[in-house]
């Protein structure tokens, strides 16, 4: 086993993809948890055949596409989150001798791809053809541009600290302390960067319901639709995986082995992600945008001077 | 010096609502240890309270004669006007519904029906299931409709109350009726 390996590269997008199948469930049965339900539990062992059912269904459906749609483009939209997200997976190193790619620039193809993927919500709503589509997708790609910004500057700290965007070194650079204390203030503006990234609770206001109907996914059905929500989950695990590699050392912990840290801190992190969307109201979305421009872009700011003071002061190798 | 004030007191305001949220997290992380209310339907059933609006039924004195007396109240009162019945009179002269159908694949279980009836003879009772595979079963005539006992109310009796006279009780012959007065007698 070495990054890069054809067993690594099957092994991990065979495990991305059902993770992602999987995260219906546990979403649906954490909310339910949390909810005082019980959520899916008929179908299998606690349910878990739920998402083969779910499964079936979505990709037995009919595909259909509006006659008012743009045909090519309606098509194509969906495949771009599943591309950017799973191909964004590849520079995550999951452990010493497991992962697909060390880019030495791995963390800039990450903030790139998580960007690309707004392409996936701007062409859905446009090629749909259908004013609550349009403006989910003006939605997603007004607040994917803003949080975008500081999402890109809260991690830039940890640059300095690690002083590489190759992710393998940064996570090997956490071997004595995490980057969760030093940029505690780093992480929060990630985590909530991160959130409004993969349009999530409460961030979700590109697909929110009560006044969008679906948002920008609002012509889709079938294994289309599916796609969107696969795409969703894949991209729910890769902001987790990026939050433990970037500030909560990666692989590192003892007793166990690296793999199943790095899994369990991830898992975490999904949860986290299901209890928000479990428990906070949707804001409105001229709050959503100046909380973005007005809180935490001078936050990502204010804790990029304090680092650098940091690093000036103690030297680079802080 | 004013203006530092109000920065504090925004600074305590922002305090507040970011507090709030972990407030709210927190509070919904602590649900994960209480029970679901969920109640797993076929295999556990549902407390249902004896005054459950469910499955209609009419029901029997406790003379083990039928309460009905086939008045309409309820079939008027109805909503949806899923009761349907026909008054006669047997040879004692007490009324009886000839024929008394309830569509339930009409019914809403509202209750009106029983609030409206005189003599306690239409009641719900806590039975909800009444699937059909056909629609037309869901329509119940008397002989579905009509039970042996006498419901939620066990003593009361229309006839043995009421003034009407029929076959073997007459005027005043009733509980807590006098007997009536002849008004063409100047006696006192």
């Amino acid at each position: 086993m070495s990054v890069g390996s054809p067993l690594n590269i099957g092994l991990i997008l065979g495990a991305v993809i059902a993770t992602a199948a999987v995260l219906i469930w546990v979403e649906r049965r954490l909310l339910a948890v949390w909810q005082d339900r019980l959520g899916p539990n008929r179908l299998g062992p606690l349910g878990l055949l739920q998402v083969a059912a779910d499964m079936i269904k979505i990709l037995s459906k009919e595909d259909w596409v509006p006659p008012f749609a743009d045909k090519g483009v309606f098509v194509f939209a969906p495949t771009v989150i599943m591309v950017t997200m799973l191909t964004a997976f590849a520079v995550v190193p999951i452990a010493p001798d497991v992962g697909i790619i060390d880019f030495n620039f791995g963390l800039l193809y990450f903030l790139a791809l998580s960007s690309l993927s707004v392409y996936s919500a701007v062409l859905a709503g446009y090629a749909s053809n259908n004013k609550y589509s349009l403006y989910g997708a003006l939605r997603a790609s007004a607040q994917t541009l803003s949080y975008e910004v500081f999402m890109g500057l809260s991690v830039m700290g940890v640059v300095m600290l690690a002083g590489t965007f190759d992710l393998r070194v940064i996570v090997e650079a956490q071997q004595n302390l995490w980057y969760i204390v030093p940029q505690c203030l780093g992480f929060a503006v990630f985590f909530i960067a991160a959130l409004a990234e993969s349009h999530r609770t409460p961030f979700d206001l590109p697909e929110a319901e009560h006044e969008l109907v679906a948002g920008f996914h609002t012509e889709y059905s079938g294994i289309k639709f599916g796609m969107f929500f696969v795409g969703e989950y894949i991209g729910i695990t890769l902001s987790s995986a990026m939050m433990v590699t970037l500030f909560f050392g990666g692989w590192h912990g003892p007793l166990l082995p690296p793999v199943v840290w790095f899994v369990l801190k991830t898992a975490v992190f999904i949860m986290l992600f299901i209890l928000i969307r479990g428990s906070l109201p949707r804001p409105r979305y001229d709050q959503l945008m100046a909380f973005g421009w007005k809180v935490m872009l001078p936050l990502a700011l204010v804790n990029l001077m304090l680092t650098g003071a940091l690093v000036l002061m103690v030297g680079s190798d802080a | 010096m004013a203006g530092l004030r109000q920065i504090a007191m925004q600074g305590r305001a922002v305090l507040g609502i970011v507090l709030s949220q972990f407030r709210t997290l927190w509070r919904v992380l602590g649900h994960t240890f209480t029970r679901a209310d969920t109640v797993q339907y076929p295999e556990q059933k549902p407390a249902l309270s004896p005054r459950y609006r469910g499955r209609i039924v009419l029901t029997r004195d406790p003379d083990g004669e039928e309460r009905c007396v086939a008045c309409n109240l309820c079939a008027v009162v109805c909503p949806v006007a899923c009761i349907a019945l026909q008054k006669a009179e047997d040879a004692h002269g007490r009324w009886y519904p000839e024929f008394f159908r309830i569509n339930f694949s009409r019914c809403i279980l509202c209750g009106l029906c029983e609030e409206a009836c005189p003599t306690y003879a239409i009641q719900l009772t806590p039975d909800f299931e009444m699937a059909e595979y056909d629609r037309r079963n869901m329509v119940y005539e008397k002989e579905h409709l009509l039970i042996d006992g006498p419901g939620k109310y066990h003593d009361y009796n229309f006839y043995r109350v009421a003034g009407k006279s029929i076959g073997g009780k007459d005027k005043g012959e009733a509980e807590h009726e006098a007997p009536p007065i002849d008004i063409h007698s100047l006696l006192p």
